[in-house]
């Protein structure tokens, strides 16, 4: 199953929390705003991403099964 | 201070009031005193049976909702239908001093977007993951000093004064570029400013805060040093995306916020773990703990007990209606003891997760200085306990003031030895 992660920018406040929660997909870029690391679109299986999800403040990420 | 609280609730709070799924009778009075600085007051027993909301009565005789439940309390506090603007005629004051101080403007946390995501888009790259963690060793080097004069000077100590607000208090002025050397004017200022305890006094403080940071800025425009508040002066206020005074409102709100709270995070994480000796012994064995540690601490001590907002239209959420205008308060401090999210609450313990707690709010006000303060707490608790592995209370410990339940919670002293 793939798996998309999709960030909005406009409603990323850049609290850092996705990057606290999952360091392995997530990062913040130079304005603080959430991004994925390089290859890891998919989250990679990773176990953390529904934490990282629901820490966000915000509701900035979405993760949709294809 | 023309504006005067409101001080009867109109029609519609009455008719949500009966129709609401809790209800207390009287409702109990909000904020009240702790009687252990480290759990929530114990008047607010009722608010914990009534979850997830229930009705308060503030100073003024005003009846509120209260929000008490996890799930809620993240649902409204990212609902952008609560506003946090206090200059709204309905927004409520848990304070005859907040009262006083509501027709004035405050910059980041007293306003709603979009104007607040601009102010924050201008400080979140200073406050990301990596520039935080690019000032842990400059924060150890600070909280290495002020442990080298402790041990100089004592055994006893007052860690207040000594450690704990000094610690925050020297990181924030070099991440600003504030000069240190007005620390005592700065802090005296913002305990006026956040807990009085005339309104006078607060007011007094904002406007001496006001006058501080304009000359401060003045100064820095012709001789400008390399802490935020130049590289907002330089980025912001001489392209004219921010005018001097919402400068001087983000520098006063990121002092104060910067070093009250995480002060009293120390202070009172000090104490509680303290009070908590096995729990104490297990962080030393393995300081790998100290980030879940530090976690649960501020899941645990919900320093900042009553956050504030207004609803600008109805809101329906579980199973009751929130009116137009009516006053929403936040009790982290019962939110975070919600058994749904966190078994076993009211006990201390890392090893359940405590990610989920809204010690910093929830929403687009969550708090922006928050990975800093994590590397603070997380420093300056480690660094403690291992230059004095023998430390402990130097009087009874119900004997040691700690801050009223009207203000951010923490230790008003902290006597320790050796």
């Amino acid at each position: 199953m793939d798996i998309g992660i999709a960030i909005d920018k406009d409603v990323c406040i850049g609290a850092g929390q996705c990057a606290l929660a999952a360091p392995g997909v997530f990062t913040q870029d130079d304005d603080g705003f959430s991004a994925l690391l390089p290859g890891r679109a998919d989250g990679d299986g990773d176990p953390m991403l529904g934490e990282a999800v629901r820490a966000c403040p915000v509701g900035a990420i979405t993760v949709t099964q294809a | 201070m023309t504006e005067t609280p409101l001080t009867q609730s109109p029609a519609s709070e009455l008719s949500a009031a009966r129709s609401a799924a809790a209800r207390l009778d009287p409702p109990i009075a909000f904020p009240q005193d702790r009687t252990c600085p480290y759990h929530p007051p114990a008047a607010y027993a009722p608010l914990r049976e009534g979850r997830p909301l229930s009705r308060i009565s503030l100073f003024d005789g005003r009846g509120v909702w209260v929000v008490t439940g996890h799930a809620v309390a993240r649902e409204l506090l990212a609902d952008p239908r609560l506003s946090s603007d206090r200059t709204l005629r309905a927004f409520p004051a848990v304070t005859e001093r907040f009262a006083a101080a509501r027709n004035r403007r405050i910059a980041l946390l007293g306003v709603d977007d979009p104007e607040h995501h601009v102010q924050r888009r201008m400080l979140v790259p200073s406050f990301t993951l990596k520039r935080t963690g690019a000032l842990r060793p400059g924060i150890q080097e600070t909280v290495d000093r002020l442990l080298d004069r402790m041990a100089e000077q004592g055994p006893p100590a007052e860690l207040v004064n000594d450690f704990a607000l000094p610690v925050p208090s020297m990181v924030i002025c070099a991440l600003l570029g504030v000069p240190y050397g007005d620390h005592d004017f700065f802090e005296a200022q913002s305990r006026r400013l956040l807990r009085g305890p005339a309104a006078v006094d607060t007011e007094d403080a904002r406007d001496q805060l006001d006058a501080y940071f304009g000359s401060l800025i003045d100064r820095k425009q012709k001789d400008p040093g390399d802490g935020l508040l130049d590289e907002l002066i330089h980025d912001q206020l001489r392209e004219g995306r921010a005018d001097r005074q919402e400068l001087i409102s983000l520098a006063t709100i990121l002092l104060v916020a910067g070093h009250e709270t995480t002060a009293n995070m120390i202070s009172l994480g000090t104490f509680t773990l303290l009070r908590h000796p096995e729990r104490l012994a297990e962080l030393r064995a393995e300081p790998a703990l100290m980030p879940a540690a530090v976690e649960e601490l501020l899941r645990f001590l919900s320093i900042a007990d009553g956050l504030l907002r207004v609803a600008t239209e109805d809101i329906e959420v579980a199973g009751t209606t929130i009116r137009e205008d009516e006053g929403v308060v936040f009790s982290t401090s019962v939110i975070n003891r919600d058994e749904h999210t966190f078994p076993g609450p009211d006990a201390l313990d890392w090893h359940r997760s405590a990610r989920h707690h809204v010690a910093f709010g929830f929403g687009i006000h969550q708090c922006l200085g928050q990975n800093l303060a994590r590397a603070e707490m997380e420093i300056a608790l480690l660094s403690l306990f291992d230059r004095f592995p023998g430390l402990r209370l130097a009087a009874p410990a119900d004997a040691i003031a700690f801050k009223p339940g009207d203000t951010i919670q923490g230790m008003l002293e902290l006597p320790v030895t050796w």
